[in-house]
């Protein structure tokens, strides 16, 4: 320790002695470090958004069912506890939001068109939290209560139904005795939603019109909770175990939807991944550097072995150096990175690859995600990695003989 | 009491296709507060007994003590232990470190040593006066003159005060009046602080400062001889 002070200061002289490459050097480590964080940012943005769409649209952070009814979707399979209950148990649990809902396969009809679609009949002011859908841009009016009798449809279902606010359209179900359950209803909505396949498949009417229509009573399907952070699923789950009688079926998010959680799962690889790949590229000009550094002082080395200095501080020495160099790099390029990042948290128009977005079930507007976590992982990795690519010339330097040292011809 | 001992030594080095014998059986007693000038042509030994002495080269046989401990059987950290508390160095070129200034080449081996903030100004102040640099305490090497550099590598060799200093034509870039104030220098150091000193050496002026000489010659003594020093 008591040689840290001596070390650090000849490490930092020497860096900075050929500033060309140093700053050469410095670069590159800062636009990899930059690379690094603003790719993963990106890609943690689109991937964000995915799962926040996907959350919004179906799961909730966990969801109750019938433990029927994942495998056949229908009222046969409903949650028969009235709304009453479910709120005693659940409006002091702690939970950031819940809802339930009646959520079964339809077809809607038009006088010139039929689609299949997924009938959500809800109530509008517990779903606030839940839905992809902003009540106050819809196009006409969103639904104003369990009760209400109209229909909203999204704006690309209307074109395919050619259909519009004030028209009526038909919706189609199966009630529990796998009886057709049909009804009319007037649209009274249009929603615009930022994945255009959301537009076509999601038919909002009020529980209560729902429950009427499908003759379940105040039964319903679903119920999703919404705790504080998707990634931490677990202090929500496990409250709502506690809660729910333990006859139903209660899954976390990415239990739904395994394609969600297998993607924040391969996202979290592929951070760890883009960030090594990154720093292969960069470790030969950092072993580079520290060869040529070592090389360059071949006779200071073997005077300061002569003058006392141990081979484990040359070594140490050397590694200073390069942890030095990469610091600042890394310093450099995080700061690049939140200054660059920064400006796009209103979102990327990445419209012109729409489709191909849509087809991974990402939005056609990317907003860039710089979590902590990944710029301290980018960090650690790359000193960690630097760390040992710079053992091998650290070592060398280490093991001159002074003598050889000292007399070596430039 | 005495400070080196060395006793049968033997080096060969490879030269090319050729074994150069740069010691050869060279066996020597340097007493405690000597001052030893080893004299020898180019390529003599003089320089390879002084790095075994100072056990920066180890030799292929025989026997160097150093302060009553036998350094050819120690380890490298051993080695760099012994050095920095007991042996100061002055080699004839690359003697000082580049990105550091006078004053920090001077505080090296004291802060290598442990030795405080303040203890550590106020000698290096102190020897760069003595050796006629003040003023010049914040310049780096590239800014000095050979001779002033020279001069920092002596202030650093002796400003820890150790027993033995070993010297390898450490006025070869001074001009005579420089050289004569450091022999004075380390003549003082030599009677006031019995601080040994083995130099190695062309400069008759040198010569003139030693209380004995050793002249070598193909990796041998062939002479030894005690003087009244200047």
């Amino acid at each position: 320790m008591r040689m840290t002070p001596v070390l650090s200061r000849l490490a930092w002289r020497y860096l900075w002695r050929n500033h060309r490459r140093t700053i050469i050097m410095l670069s590159a480590i800062a636009v990899g470090s930059w690379a690094m964080i603003f790719m993963t940012a990106l890609s943690r943005g689109m991937v964000d958004q995915m799962i926040r769409d996907g959350i919004s649209v179906l799961p909730g952070h966990v969801q109750v069912h019938d433990p029927e009814f994942l495998n056949d979707p229908s009222v046969a399979n409903r949650i028969t506890i009235p709304d009453r209950e479910l709120a005693a148990s659940f409006d002091t649990a702690g939970f950031r939001a819940w809802a339930s809902r009646v959520k079964v396969p339809a077809v809607v009809s038009s006088e010139r068109e039929s689609r299949g679609v997924t009938l959500l009949g809800i109530d509008p002011a517990a779903e606030r939290e839940f839905s992809f859908v902003s009540y106050d841009d819809v196009e006409g009016r969103f639904l104003e209560g369990p009760g209400d009798n109209g229909v909203v449809i999204g704006r690309k279902l209307a074109d395919k139904l050619e259909t519009d606010v004030g028209k009526r359209i038909v919706l189609m179900s199966q009630d529990p005795n796998n009886e057709i359950a049909d009804r009319g209803f007037r649209v009274v909505g249009l929603f615009e939603a930022s994945m255009p396949s959301f537009e076509e498949s999601y038919v909002f009417v009020g529980k209560t019109t729902a429950q009427k229509m499908l003759r379940i009573g105040d039964a319903t399907t679903e119920i999703v909770f919404l705790g504080d952070d998707y990634r931490d699923v677990e202090p929500t789950y496990e409250r709502v175990i506690a809660a729910v009688d333990s006859g139903l079926d209660v899954r976390r998010w990415h239990e739904i939807d395994t394609y969600l959680g297998t993607m924040l799962r391969v996202m979290d690889g592929f951070v760890l991944i883009w960030v090594i790949v990154i720093f292969l590229a960069l470790s030969f000009g950092l072993v580079n550097t520290l060869v040529m550094a070592v090389f360059e002082r071949v006779r200071e080395i073997g005077l300061m072995l002569a003058l006392g200095m141990k081979p484990t501080s040359i070594l140490a020495q050397i590694l200073i150096e390069s942890m030095l160099l990469l610091a600042t790099g890394l310093v450099i390029g995080d700061v690049l990175a939140v200054l660059t990042i920064q400006p796009l948290q209103d979102g990327i128009d990445i419209s012109v690859v729409a489709e191909g977005m849509e087809m991974m079930g990402a939005s056609s507007v990317l907003y860039p995600k710089l979590y902590l976590n990944d710029v301290v992982l980018a960090n650690v990795v790359v000193l960690i990695l630097g760390f040992l690519a710079s053992l091998s010339p650290a070592w060398r330097a280490s093991r001159y003989e002074p003598v050889e040292a000292i007399t070596k011809v430039g | 009491m005495s400070s080196v001992r060395c006793v049968d030594l033997c080096k060969t080095y490879r030269q090319g296709d050729q074994d150069v014998k740069a010691l050869d059986h060279v066996s020597i007693e340097i007493d405690e507060g000597g001052f030893v000038c080893l004299v020898a042509p180019s390529g003599g030994g003089k320089t390879t007994l002084l790095n075994a002495i100072g056990g920066l080269d180890i030799p292929d046989s025989g026997e160097v003590w150093v302060a009553d401990q036998r350094i050819d059987e120690m380890s490298k950290g051993e080695l760099a232990d012994l050095r920095l508390a007991n042996i100061g160095f002055v080699f004839q070129a690359y003697n000082l470190i580049p990105v550091l200034t006078a004053r920090e080449n001077v505080e090296f081996v004291m802060q290598v040593q442990g030795v405080s903030a303040t203890d550590r100004r106020e000698k290096s102040q102190a020897i760069l006066e003595e050796v006629g640099l003040q003023g010049l305490e914040d310049r780096r090497p590239a800014e000095m003159s050979g001779g002033q550099q020279q001069r920092v590598a002596v202030a650093r060799a002796i400003v820890s005060r150790p027993a033995l200093v070993l010297a390898d034509e450490p006025t070869a870039n001074l001009d005579s009046k420089t050289s004569d104030e450091l022999m004075e220098l380390f003549t003082e150091l030599n009677r006031h602080h019995n601080t040994t000193f083995v130099i190695a050496t062309h400069d008759q002026r040198v010569m003139r400062y030693a209380k004995r000489i050793v002249r070598m010659l193909d990796g041998r003594i062939v002479e030894d001889l005690e003087q009244d020093a200047a």
